[in-house]
């Protein structure tokens, strides 16, 4: 069976061209994808079943198991952190949230260690912005900026920025121009017309050059710039504002980096004032397929996009303090519910050895380092693969991932829906 | 389960039912005319009336989230732990959806309608209005800056252009037809604006082709609501004269059952001067128009001086009132069809402008005699968030509250405004009509069983404890924000002020029927755009049944 216009759950650029060859309920073929999108769809290593931890070893044990264990820990915690989001549906994450409302936890997602910055940055100065598509149509400058999304996001130049052909841009690829800022020469600057090297850690003080020749103040700018020449600088900004309409993609090579979220406010803030020339707008990178999905969810039903502390019963944000890394680097929480996301495998350190002394739950179809922290381990149908559901891309537009098999395993929804039962049943609610 | 909601002082003007002591007798989801063993409201001597219904509050979807991530700030504002019942609350200006829901419900409403959603972002505003409690609701689709709409506009091929929006509407799950700015979205994807008889770039239209041929694809197709338009030049000195030629586009038009054309917050269109030095009030212009046309209703759009969040589908728009603030501003371009900005606003009543923007909302309400023409809107959240609208409504109805505001704002306001020299106040059955059966019926929903008491209706009701005869505007206003009772599909949903039960709001579409030729050419070409243009595919850009749980389709024939 062929399905056509799938959704590749994998990377933010959520391509929805994808075409699957479906055998016995197994996965043969994926066309249109990047390799990315191929070896996720195609699968690999599963979590058979659900797991507990015993004396030290995890052992099989049922579904139902497994969520009361789960629950019994929830109940007991004082306070709970419930973790991750980016790689599963809209419909996972509301039951996340509504779970973290009622054992008075701390919710949080990878942006956090990832866009995060980015989010500060836009509640400080706003986000001049669009959809992919309006790039596609219009744009003739396309600057990506710390974001090598040639292995990132494979597909993001060939379906909505460089090479598409659009209404307004019907030469494709010939009549745009690409630049690509970083600090070290990315694969990404193979398929750009400029490369601009920055001094690493030097973000900062090169968008703010920039917005200083912007505002005709070249004067003040001295001759290099974070590794970068005045002349560079200056030709850059007449190229800017020369565009038609320029887009900036920034990944974290701008967020990572020495100035974290005041690079980003920088970029931004360039951003708006090149409005007063031409039109511009500027996007985030996002990585996992769903983070975005989670920062809306999050913020329609609880206000806030990310790190939220539901201690006091109303919602309270204050990333840095009810950020994840930071509860666990205070050995604040007690127990943490990690889904589908890989906490033991990209925090640091100190958050990491907190996460190894606590009661914790993975839901996860795979294997992974949290995993082997964990004491109790639920495995998952594969979102928009096993499972139905929505999706926000990069650019905030909301596609329905789709099923194209059917599962041998409870959804994200299922199981927390199931928890958040049980969690009711022992408070005698 | 039977109510039986007795002697109240019930005002329900679709009925003509205008402060009479009588009962509602409610069975199940409906009014009824008698009912058996029923659970008895006493609500001697309240305020008894259908429940409320917003024409236009921008509540759920891509723009107010935008504003909530924007403003964590404001979120703070207003939170409230969860409850036995409730979700936790957030936000002022830009509320979280269980926010939305509970305070519409606490004063009263069972209706709002979300007035501006980018279809290619349709399924999010769905996914908001389901975590929206309570409230039954419905979307307006931006159709008016869509590439596919201009092209059909300058070729004349109206037919085609139904064929379109028919399409759309059913696609999206959306009840009408929206236009925000005609022209100046696509102007916006290069930075630039239009005014009502310029040409867009590239599409060789004017405003004034689209919105006319807005209207009559909307008429071919019956819908229930008319065209729904946020006219060119929002928020400009001197832009009442646009406003008026755009009422005028269509003048000759009718519907027999409603207008066919629906103005939205025409206080930001109500402005003369020719620039911020001598800003004024134009609404004796406008008044003077509205009390004669039968062709247009318009909705406030009142501002309340403090602080919110402004919200439009307007790029340009919101970029200009950034540059006039410096304020945080994020914009959002929706390919091939529309635009949309955000930023904080604080209305200051040391500023002229500001004050005599508020005096003009007022006004509008004042000096257009019928209400059946005007309904009550602070366009939330642009000119004030909903739970100001007590607010409003005790200023309508006191001329005393109202000089004691004025005695204390700029008094550029005794120059440059007619709000000083208005006596009239306005009583409950105006205010009856203004958020309840006006609005339904410019809806096209009183034949849906909204906006009203007869039998048959909708069991949506709200009953305050105030007297008909209270005069004093604080006790007013918290009888308002806080409803004895409210009665939502024949549920006791708020009691004292309290929310008491939480049923899942349902949503109205429209789908309308037009087949043939035309929508068959107009595949064709949608295809295409889809193919070389859109950013996702045609299979996955209708909104799937799973994002409307609970919907109410009505369905149209030409
Ligand atoms: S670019 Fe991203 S979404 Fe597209 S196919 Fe590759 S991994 Fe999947």
């Amino acid at each position: 069976m062929t399905i056509t216009d799938v959704l590749c759950p994998f990377c933010g650029a959520l391509c929805d061209d994808v075409v699957v060859e479906v055998e016995n309920n197994k996965i043969v073929e994926v066309k249109e994808a990047c390799e990315m999108g191929v070896s996720k769809m195609m699968g690999h290593e599963r979590i058979t079943t659900p797991m507990i931890r015993e004396s030290g070893e995890l052992k099989e044990t049922t579904y139902e198991d497994a969520v009361d264990k789960t629950a019994e820990i929830l109940v007991n915690s004082i306070r709970p952190l419930i973790y991750g989001w980016s790689s599963t549906t809209c419909e996972a994450h509301k039951k996340g949230i509504e779970l973290a409302e009622e054992m008075g936890a701390v919710i949080d997602n990878t942006a956090s260690v990832c866009h995060g910055p980015s989010i500060l940055a836009i509640q400080n100065v706003g986000l001049p912005s669009c959809t992919l598509g309006q790039i596609k149509n219009r744009a003739d400058l396309i600057i990506y900026w710390g974001s090598n999304q040639a292995e990132a996001h494979p597909r993001h130049m060939s379906r909505y920025t460089s090479f598409p052909r659009g209404f307004f841009s019907e030469e494709g690829r010939k009549g745009k121009k690409v630049v690509v800022v970083d600090v070290r020469k990315t694969t990404t600057v193979e398929v750009a017309d400029e490369f601009i090297q920055v001094a690493p850690g030097e973000d900062y003080p090169v968008l703010s050059a920039l917005r200083a020749i912007l505002a005709g103040e070249e004067d003040i700018v001295p001759s290099c710039v974070g590794g970068v020449s005045k002349e560079r600088l200056i030709e850059l900004v007449e190229k800017m504002k020369d565009a038609r309409f320029g887009v900036i993609f920034f990944g974290l090579g701008l967020t990572h980096t020495r100035g974290r979220h005041n690079n980003v406010v920088n970029a931004i803030s360039l951003v708006r004032e090149l409005n007063a020339h031409t039109k511009f707008v500027i996007m985030p990178m996002r990585g996992h397929y769903n983070v975005t999905g989670f920062n809306q969810v999050c913020t329609w039903e609880t206000g806030f996009p990310f790190a939220v502390d539901f201690s006091r019963g109303q919602p309270w944000y204050n990333p840095g303090e009810t950020s994840a890394v930071d509860i666990l680097n205070r050995k604040e929480c007690d127990s943490a519910l990690i889904v589908a996301s890989d906490p033991a495998a990209h925090f640091p350190r100190k958050s990491v050895e907190h996460l190894a002394k606590i009661p914790l739950i993975q839901i996860d179809p795979y294997p992974n380092p949290t995993m082997e922290l964990a004491d109790v381990v639920i495995p998952s149908a594969i979102a928009g693969v096993e499972v139905e559901g929505t999706a926000y891309r990069m650019d905030k537009v909301p596609i329905r991932l789709r099923k194209v098999i059917e599962p041998n395993h409870l959804s994200d929804e299922e199981i927390l829906g199931r928890i958040l039962d049980k969690v009711r049943e022992r408070r005698g609610e | 389960m039977e109510l039986l909601i007795k002697n109240g002082v019930v005002y329900d003007p679709l009925n003509e039912i205008c402060g009479e002591k009588m009962d509602i007798c409610v069975k199940d989801d409906k009014i009824v005319s008698k009912v058996k063993s029923p659970k008895v409201i006493d609500a001697d001597g309240k305020l008894v009336m259908p429940g409320g219904v917003d024409i236009h509050a921008h509540i759920a979807g891509g723009k107010i989230n935008a504003g909530r991530l924007l403003r964590p700030e404001d979120g703070r504002k207003g939170t409230e732990p969860r409850g036995k019942l409730t979700r936790a609350c957030t936000g002022y200006s830009v509320p979280n959806t269980y926010a939305t829901g509970y305070r519409y419900a606490k004063m009263g409403y069972t209706f709002v309608m979300e007035p501006a959603t980018p279809p290619l972002l349709a399924r999010h505003t769905h996914e908001e209005l389901i975590d929206t409690p309570i409230l039954d609701n419905a979307i307006l689709a931006l159709l008016d800056n869509n590439w596919m709409t201009m092209e059909y506009v300058k070729s004349g091929e109206t037919k085609k252009l139904a064929a379109y929006v028919a399409w759309m509407i059913k696609a999206v799950k959306a009840y009408g037809v929206k236009i925000v700015n005609p022209g100046g979205d696509e102007a916006w994807g290069w930075g630039k604006n239009v005014n009502i008889d310029d040409s867009v770039p590239n599409f060789d239209v004017t405003p004034r082709d689209i919105i006319g041929s807005l209207a009559e694809a909307n008429e071919m197709l019956n819908l229930p609501h008319s065209i729904h338009i946020h006219c060119n030049d929002l928020g400009h000195p001197g832009n009442y004269e646009t406003t008026l030629k755009s009422f005028d586009v269509i003048k000759g038009r009718s519907n027999k059952n409603r207008q066919v054309m629906h103005a939205t917050h025409v206080q930001f269109h109500s402005y003369g001067g020719s620039s911020w030095k001598d800003f004024e009030s134009k609404v004796d212009e406008i008044a003077k128009y509205v009390n004669v046309k039968k062709h247009v209703t318009i909705d406030m759009g009142q501002v309340m001086l403090g602080d919110t969040t402004t919200m439009t589908a307007d790029g340009p728009l919101e970029y200009g009132l950034h540059t006039i603030t410096g304020r945080k501003w994020t914009n959002l371009d929706v390919e091939l069809e529309t635009g949309g900005g955000i930023t904080p606003f604080l209305y200051s009543s040391k500023v002229a402008v500001n004050t005599i923007q508020w005096a003009i909302g007022l006004e509008l309400a004042l000096l257009i005699k019928d209400p059946w023409k005007i309904v009550l809107t602070t366009d939330h959240p642009n000119g004030a968030p909903f739970i100001t609208y007590p607010i409003v409504i005790s200023l309508l109805m006191s001329r005393q509250k109202r000089e004691e505001v004025m005695a204390n704002v700029h008094k550029a306001i005794n120059k440059r405004a007619i709000l000083p020299s208005i006596e009239r106040e306005l009583d409950w059955n105006d205010i009856a009509i203004m958020t309840r059966a006006a609005p339904a019926r410019i809806l096209g929903l009183d034949r849906y069983g909204k906006g009203h008491l007869g039998v048959g209706a909708d069991a949506d009701v709200a009953i305050y404890d105030v007297s008909p005869e209270e005069k004093e505007a604080k006790k007013i206003q918290s009888a308002l924000l806080r409803a004895k009772y409210t009665i939502k599909g024949g549920e006791i949903v708020v009691k004292d002020g309290e929310i008491v039960a939480v049923p899942e709001g349902r949503t109205y579409w429209v789908n309308p029927e037009f087949d043939g030729k035309p929508t068959k050419d107009m595949l064709g070409d949608l295809t295409g755009k889809f193919e070389k243009y859109y950013s996702v595919n045609l299979a996955n850009y209708p909104v799937q049944d799973a994002y409307l749980p609970h919907p109410i389709e009505i369905k149209t024939k030409v």
